[in-house]
């Protein structure tokens, strides 16, 4: 069903490309030895060549290309072994050379192709136009004078990868789960951290609106959206501005324009008027940017496993269906923490107990799967205890517990309480005998024909017997003692 | 090719560059005789010939990914024209650009 939202006059669709800018995760800057970790006081990681001081020349750094591969090799994209720096040109106090080192015409990669998961279970595959490397600018802040805007270069010349989609996204939905896939990846690759918070990814977002069967009318771009949330706001809230021009027999203008969260509306960009024209042309500062095919193949060689790959392998190999092996892979580390805890076990009870219990108590203690409570050889050693009918699985959730809270080892919370599972059919009997004598109005109700009493009578037995009786030794006995 | 006033005018909003309006006039003049000459060039058959990226025959040299600078705020700030202090450390100042 194709998405749409509904005008005075009729159905619209949807038509939205983004543009994904991804701080690559390197130690050095992309033509500077300045550092890049997030956080520093101001201006201190900025060298003469961020500041753009005369007579400073940019050195490529090696990482920050190799990391632009592996991304394009895990977008299935085409690696151009030749691509050129440009320059883009502009003014603006956060950029001290008056432009931004950009690819242009010849990007470092091109088309490829991300498939993207929706709620209901079905997947798109949504087009990558091209790659790029460049520059990031400075950092403004206007909040600390009344008159004037302060600057940090610190994130001035860190390396960034401009991903650009092409325009196949039809929905807010389709966009966020464009955004989510793409940060997957990334973070699988280790080629971005995805932080949206600190601004490690951020979208532009290109919108236009049509009519169900036409061609593409005039798009905006929405500049700078920074959470995945925001990003699905925009687009409807952009699509909706549209609308209305278009069915109030305005035209829309191709334009850049804000997205304001606080009020749900966006609005144009009054800077960039002007602005559009960059003025490119091959930077004479560097050399075209020449890869070795086996450099390329080498790189291929070292990429992880990554999400859709290893779901599909979730779902052969340990027979978990399509969600449960998505949730599981949705984070690399949660992948391992399971693939831990499943090998050598039963895998379906492994995933019931990660996404289960632990998740629970994940979100409970506000910690992440790298800093569980409970360490993924422990819960390993609890299913084991299970398996070998130490204990119940209803006392297994009691003992997890107990993990969660004091990190002990499994093993030693059942001694330590004494919860090891009761085998001993004397001692079994003899609850079951207790039991129905305290209850002879309900053991007399039961033989008249009212079945459904065995449980209660399960319940009863094992609550007894402080819930460490076997379970199925309980039935037996039960089942012979009401015969 | 040529250009008209209004693309000098234009070129010099966008290199902010500010240009009297007297001067317009003459620099169109000296900015057309400069591209007469650039498109001499196209006299020059290139057809199958590379574009030549650079005057010397080298390969593009790469850094590895090591800091090696750093803590040079008082070096990059020392020519700043308007520079600030405050709790956070050193930033430089320019008049507020809000959008």
């Amino acid at each position: 069903m194709t998405y749409t939202l509904e005008g005075r006059t009729g159905p619209w669709e949807i038509v939205c490309g983004l543009e994904v800018h991804a701080q690559v995760v390197s130690k050095a800057k992309l033509f500077s030895g300045a550092a890049t970790a997030f956080g520093a006081a101001p201006n201190t990681q900025v060298s003469f060549v961020d500041a753009a001081f005369p007579g400073m020349l940019p050195v490529i750094n090696r990482e920050c290309v190799a990391q632009a591969i592996r991304t394009g090799l895990g977008l299935n994209a085409e690696i151009n072994l030749w691509s050129r720096f440009d320059r883009k040109n502009y003014f603006y106090a956060d950029l001290p050379a008056g432009y931004q080192i950009s690819q242009y015409q010849h990007p470092i990669v091109g088309k490829g192709e991300i498939v993207i998961d929706l709620a209901d279970g079905s997947t798109r595959t949504i087009g990558i136009t091209r790659l790029h490397l460049e520059q990031d600018a400075g950092k403004s802040l206007h909040d600390q004078h009344p008159t004037k805007s302060f600057i940090d270069l610190n994130r001035a010349g860190v390396a960034l990868m401009e991903i650009v989609s092409e325009p196949d996204i039809r929905s807010p939905e389709e966009a966020g789960a464009y955004i989510a896939k793409l940060r997957q990846i990334l973070r699988y690759l280790g080629t971005c951290d995805g932080n949206m918070e600190e601004g490690s990814l951020r979208a532009d977002v290109n919108v236009s609106v049509r009519r169900p069967g036409e061609m593409y009318r005039t798009r905006c771009e929405v500049k700078n959206v920074n959470s995945i949330r925001f990003v699905m706001q925009a687009i409807e809230a952009e699509a909706r501005r549209q609308i209305e021009v278009w069915e109030s027999g305005g035209e829309v203008q191709q334009e850049t324009r804000l997205f304001d969260p606080n009020r749900g509306l966006t609005r144009p960009m009054r800077s960039k008027e002007h602005a559009h024209d960059y003025r490119y042309f091959p930077d004479p500062d560097l050399l075209p940017l020449e890869l070795d095919p086996a450099w390329v193949a080498e790189l291929k060689a070292g990429l992880p496993e990554l999400p859709d790959a290893k779901a599909a392998r979730f779902q052969r190999d340990y027979g978990l269906s399509a969600y449960d092996a998505r949730v599981l892979v949705a984070e690399q580390a949660t992948a391992d923490y399971y693939e831990s805890v499943a090998k050598g076990r039963d895998p379906k009870q492994a995933a019931n107990w990660v996404m289960g219990d632990l998740f629970a108590a994940l979100n409970r203690t506000g910690r992440g799967i790298a800093d569980s409570p409970v360490p993924a050889a422990s819960l390993g050693r609890l299913l084991d205890l299970i398996a070998d009918d130490t204990i119940s699985g209803r006392i297994a959730k009691q003992v997890f517990e107990e993990m969660v809270d004091t990190g002990a080892d499994p093993a030693a919370i059942v001694e330590a309480k004494g919860l090891r599972q009761v085998k001993d059919t004397g001692a079994i009997d003899e609850a079951v005998a207790r039991v129905l004598a305290a209850n002879a109005d309900k053991v007399a109700e039961y033989r008249s024909g009212k079945d459904k009493l065995f449980g209660f009578f399960v319940g009863q037995v094992m609550k007894a017997m402080a819930g460490k009786g076997n379970p199925a030794l309980v039935n037996e006995a039960l089942k012979r003692a009401l015969s | 090719m040529s250009l008209d006033a209004e693309t000098v005018r234009r070129i010099a909003a966008l290199a902010r560059i500010r240009v009297k309006e007297e001067e317009v006039a003459r620099l169109q003049g000296e900015l057309n005789h400069i591209l007469a000459w650039i498109e001499q060039l196209s006299e020059v058959e290139t057809e199958g010939v590379e574009p030549l990226p650079g005057a010397m025959r080298m390969k593009l040299k790469m850094r590895e990914d090591v800091v090696t600078e750093g803590d040079l705020h008082d070096a990059i700030l020392a020519n700043a024209p308007d520079r600030a202090d405050n709790a956070m450390g050193s930033f430089f100042a320019v008049p507020k650009v809000v959008e």
